[in-house]
């Protein structure tokens, strides 16, 4: 088999001198100038970023250097990841105008890799939404069907991979932002265990279930990702020492290994998903692993326990766009109180303010007892559960979202499937837990359907080698591309 | 009937780490404005906080040293709330688990003063109002504040004044502030209500904010106590409410904010781990703490038997208190060592800085030397004087401005000759004298200084000079 890595493929084109880093650049930068304006990917390109890299690449293979796994390929960053000098917004109109004077740790890492940034992608403001429609520039658009949304809140990242229009991108999960816009698209979105990536610099959701990760057109570009951003990082607190490179762990054998199919999630899919990840659960069983099912009944406490405790932490973060520092600041007021009244009222999408409402209210006193209080406890019997489920399991096996891409001008009675579109993938937010989608098959429509795999902390290898041995044995099947799918 | 001061303290004090409490900015005091501060401290989007380990060990030593229980285990809260000072619109704090709980400070009476608990937090930014603007300068942002909040013990402004001056002093000693209240470093809120005396239950209490002078506090409490006196006896009611000193009038008024109206909405920080404590490094804190400045003023008092007042001078300014004791250290003179310290060095050093920093130009070795001379009569006491002086203008010993002869002293009996000699030379001033002119002997005894190179005591050669002419 072919490998499907586009990373490793490109590395090996620069490396043959096949093409220049910044021949390449330039395809991708024309390729986005013809596809953008119709997915709206991309709220910002950034060529001379992009090229300026792309020639320190070429310098280097010039010289005959070695380059890194990630060395002038082609990506892009959800627009919540601080880039020095690069304006970023979270896509909302309060941070419009705003440069940040630091670069986050993930992209800190990446840009010492050389890699090659393209532009900052599209996503729900301030990562609050699952379809990318919240933004301030508009939502992006899913390039299998353009009439149908991306998913979000990292729809941008998902688009721009999807529409080949970056070879990967950076997203943030707080309850499915990565997963489910990759499952929308028919790509990989890997949302590491809590602690192995570092936070800093990225701005924040919800600060306990924040954790960034790749989304990729193929399981080894995910692994390639994650063993160059998943390094511990002294400015975060909450991140951790311990982790195992997933790249070179792809190739082992899941002969043996017990996959959970977890009831909870799986019921709550529509029939057209549930089949596929069943088929899916058949293939792994084909392939030696054991398949047992799992019922973690408090999981039915997911989505009150994750929207609780996320829109609080999430009302606290947003405290801060008071338009005094930077970003947005309306330009009538009459005193400071006035100011920071206005600014928020005009800076803010009407779902950022809904939650900010919801999440304010479950502090308050007499609701943080009956609300907030409860839900962390109740969050602490999910991690409870999921430890014990561990302690037998290897691995866990859902669908990824209940449904398909939603149509983008959906009616009221879709509206439903977007706030419950997180219910497969709170979970492992809520625990901490490792979580990869990988496309295992189509609806009816036509559409991807992802599965999830779940793991133990700090077992994202472990999860990122089911995905590749499953990916192995389908990909002929459900990737309707060409060899490598890119742009050449 | 009389009435009653009911008082409770939140005091915050500024720990003097040189860094921040959650980034590696200076805490230096008085930098150009916005010059030390970075992404944390400012509060950017995606900039995340990192306690400062220093901080809980300052804020452990500070509980240490006001018999505090210290929690092992502890987290960080957040403070939700809006002000332009408050760059993240909350302050990084701690709620239901303090870090030091249940400790107290004796009063000089005896009386104790209870410490309910000791969390640290962040500072704010600082306001600063300028020709009709106001700019926000973030160098104090995120300096590490512990905040000490007492029971309702205090009852009086006496009480208050003592309690906050041996807050203070502990707090210098042990080296976790300087507390300089000018600089901001102690500020206080104060909760005062009034009762009956002899009732049990408290009446409404009035917090007023963010003074930062004893003398400004003692003021503001006493207006306070009046106030509300002065309502309560009119029939009136009180409101509980939050009130500042107005210094320029001397009052206390109303800030218009009502209690308990502001919801904080606290929760854990879930950008920081939890926070724990070994009882080995609780250990390692509480033998580094020196003698506190209470345990001194025992020893001074009861051990050295000097007067109370000298011992809280002394006591006042640790450098002096440490000076006091090495001149001690294998003498027993404590007054007469206290004595040259409180008179001829203080006077060398007018201010309290100069008292705090203690640049005695000599040793303490120099002064015990000079008390021990004097004591056993080698020299007299003008001597010494004059000699101090000089000692401390050239940082040299005694025995290197002395010469063998000036410290050889002089006997009675060779003083007896010497005042012989001076009675029989000056007839006319004895003569003066003994009808009745007092200064007469003045005469005398500057002769007999002249003879003996100022060695004699004057006191005693006036004695025997009066014996001599028969008085």
């Amino acid at each position: 088999m072919k490998s499907l890595s586009k990373i490793r493929y490109l590395n090996g084109l620069l490396k043959a001198k096949e093409i220049s880093c910044v021949e390449l650049t330039k395809r991708y930068l024309d390729e986005i100038e013809k596809v953008n304006s119709k997915l709206n990917a991309y709220v910002r390109i950034t060529p001379d970023e992009a090229l300026l890299t792309a020639k320190k690449v070429d310098v280097k293979i010039k010289r005959g250097e070695e380059l890194m796994p990630l060395e002038g390929i082609p990506m892009t960053l959800k627009d919540n990841i601080s880039t020095k000098d690069i304006e970023t917004t979270c896509c909302s109109k309060a941070l419009t105008g705003y440069v940040p004077f630091f670069d986050a740790t993930v992209w800190e890492l990446l840009h010492s890799q050389n890699a090659v940034l393209l532009g900052k992608t599209n996503m729900d403001e301030f990562a609050m939404g699952s379809t990318c429609k919240t933004s301030y520039f508009g939502g992006a658009l899913n390039p299998l069907d353009t009439t149908r949304v991306s998913g979000g809140s990292s729809g941008g990242v998902a688009s721009a991979v999807g529409g080949n229009i970056a070879v990967y991108g950076l997203g943030s999960d707080t309850g499915g932002s990565i997963r489910q816009p990759a499952s929308f698209c028919g790509l990989v979105g890997l949302k590491p265990t809590y602690g192995s990536v570092s936070r800093y610099g990225i701005v924040a959701c919800a600060s306990s279930l924040d954790q960034a990760g790749p989304i990729t057109s193929c399981v080894e570009d995910a692994a390639i990702v994650y063993d160059a951003i998943a390094v511990y990082d002294k400015k975060d607190a909450t991140s951790q020492g311990k982790r195992c490179k997933a790249a070179p762990n792809l190739e082992n054998s899941i002969k043996g290994m017990k996959i959970g199919l977890l009831k909870e999630l799986s019921d709550s899919a529509n029939e057209e998903v549930r089949e596929c990840v069943r088929k899916a659960a058949a293939l792994f069983s084909k392939l030696g692993a054991e398949i047992v099912d799992i019922e973690i009944p408090v999981l039915e406490y997911t989505l009150p326990v994750y929207f609780t405790l996320a829109y609080a932490e999430f009302s606290s973060n947003m405290g801060r766009y008071d338009g005094i520092g930077y970003g947005y600041r309306t330009p009538y007021y009459n005193d400071v109180n006035d100011m920071i009244c206005k600014t928020r009222t005009e800076g803010f999408g009407r779902e950022v303010k809904k939650r900010i409402l919801f999440g304010t209210y479950v502090l308050t006193k007499g609701c943080y007892d009956i609300y907030f209080k409860k839900a962390w406890k109740l969050r602490g019997a999910i991690v409870k559960s999921f430890k014990a489920v561990f302690s037998d399991c290897d691995l866990l096996l859902t669908p990824t979202v209940p449904t398909t891409a939603f149509k983008f001008n959906n009616d009221a009675s879709e509206n439903k499937d977007e706030y419950i579109s997180n219910i497969c993938t709170a979970p492992a937010n809520l625990a901490g837990l490792p979580a990869v989608t990988v496309p295992c098959g189509f609806d009816s429509r036509g559409l991807p359907v992802g599965m999830q795999i779940i793991g133990d902390k700090f077992n994202d290898a472990r999860v990122l080698n089911a995905a590749y041995q499953f990916e192995k044995q389908t990909c002929d099947k459900i990737y309707k591309k060409t060899e490598t799918g890119v742009i050449l | 009937m009389s009435w009653e001061m009911v008082a409770g303290f939140e005091t915050h004090i500024e720990l003097s780490t040189k860094t921040k409490i959650f980034c590696q900015c200076s805490t230096e005091f008085g930098a150009e404005p916005n010059t030390l501060c970075c992404p944390v401290c400012l509060g950017l989007p995606g900039a995340l906080p990192k306690l400062n380990r220093n901080v809980v060990n300052f804020a452990i030593k500070a509980g240490l040293a006001t018999n505090c229980k210290i929690r092992k285990t502890t987290k960080m809260d957040r403070k939700n709330y809006v002000y332009p000072d408050l760059p993240k619109a909350y302050q990084i704090s701690q709620h239901d688990k303090p870090l030091c709980e249940k400790g107290y400070i004796n009063l000089t009476s005896g009386k104790r003063i209870n410490i309910a608990r000791i969390h640290i937090e962040e500072d704010a930014s600082k306001l600063v109002h300028q020709r009709g603007d106001t700019y926000i300068d973030h160098n104090r942002g995120g300096t590490p504040l512990i905040e000490i909040v007492t029971a309702p013990d205090i009852r009086s402004v006496e009480e208050a004044v003592e309690y906050l001056e041996q807050l203070r002093l502990i707090m210098k000693y042990i080296g976790v502030s300087d507390v300089k209240m000018q600089e901001g470093s102690l500020r206080c809120d104060v909760n005062i209500s009034v009762r009956k005396k002899g009732e049990e239950k408290f009446g409404t209490r009035v917090e007023i904010k963010n003074m930062n002078s004893i003398n400004f506090i003692s003021k503001a409490m006493e207006y306070e106590f009046n106030r509300q006196v002065e309502i309560l006896e009119n029939g009136g009611k009180l409101e509980q409410e939050t009130r500042r000193y107005n210094s320029d009038l001397n009052i206390t008024e109303s800030m218009r904010e009502k209690e308990d109206a502001e919801d904080y909405r606290y929760f854990r920080d879930p950008d920081l781990v939890t926070i724990y404590t070994t009882d080995e490094e609780i250990e390692k804190i509480r033998n580094e703490l020196p003698e506190l400045p209470y345990e001194k003023f025992n020893k001074f008092t009861s051990v050295y038997g000097l007067p109370v007042s000298d011992a809280e001078l002394l006591v006042k300014y640790k450098k002096i208190a440490e000076f006091f004791e090495n001149a001690c250290c294998g003498s027993k003179n404590y007054k007469a060592i206290a004595n040259y310290i409180l008179g001829p060095i203080f006077r060398r050093l007018p201010t309290d800085d100069e008292k705090e920093k203690a640049a005695i130009s000599i040793p303490p070795e120099y002064l015990r030397e000079l008390v021990e001379l004097t004591e056993s009569k080698k020299i007299n006491s003008n001597m010494a004087r004059s000699t101090l002086e000089r000692m401390l203008d050239t940082g040299k010993s005694v025995g290197e401005l002395l010469s063998k002869e000036d410290m050889a002293g002089l006997d009675e009996s060779t003083l007896r000759e010497i005042c012989k000699k001076a009675v029989d030379s000056s007839k006319q001033a004895v003569e003066a004298y003994l009808s009745g002119k007092e200064k007469a002997l003045g005469a005398i005894i500057g002769y007999i200084m002249k003879e003996t190179r100022g060695k004699a005591d004057a006191e005693l050669a006036a004695k025997i000079v009066k014996e001599l002419i028969g008085q």
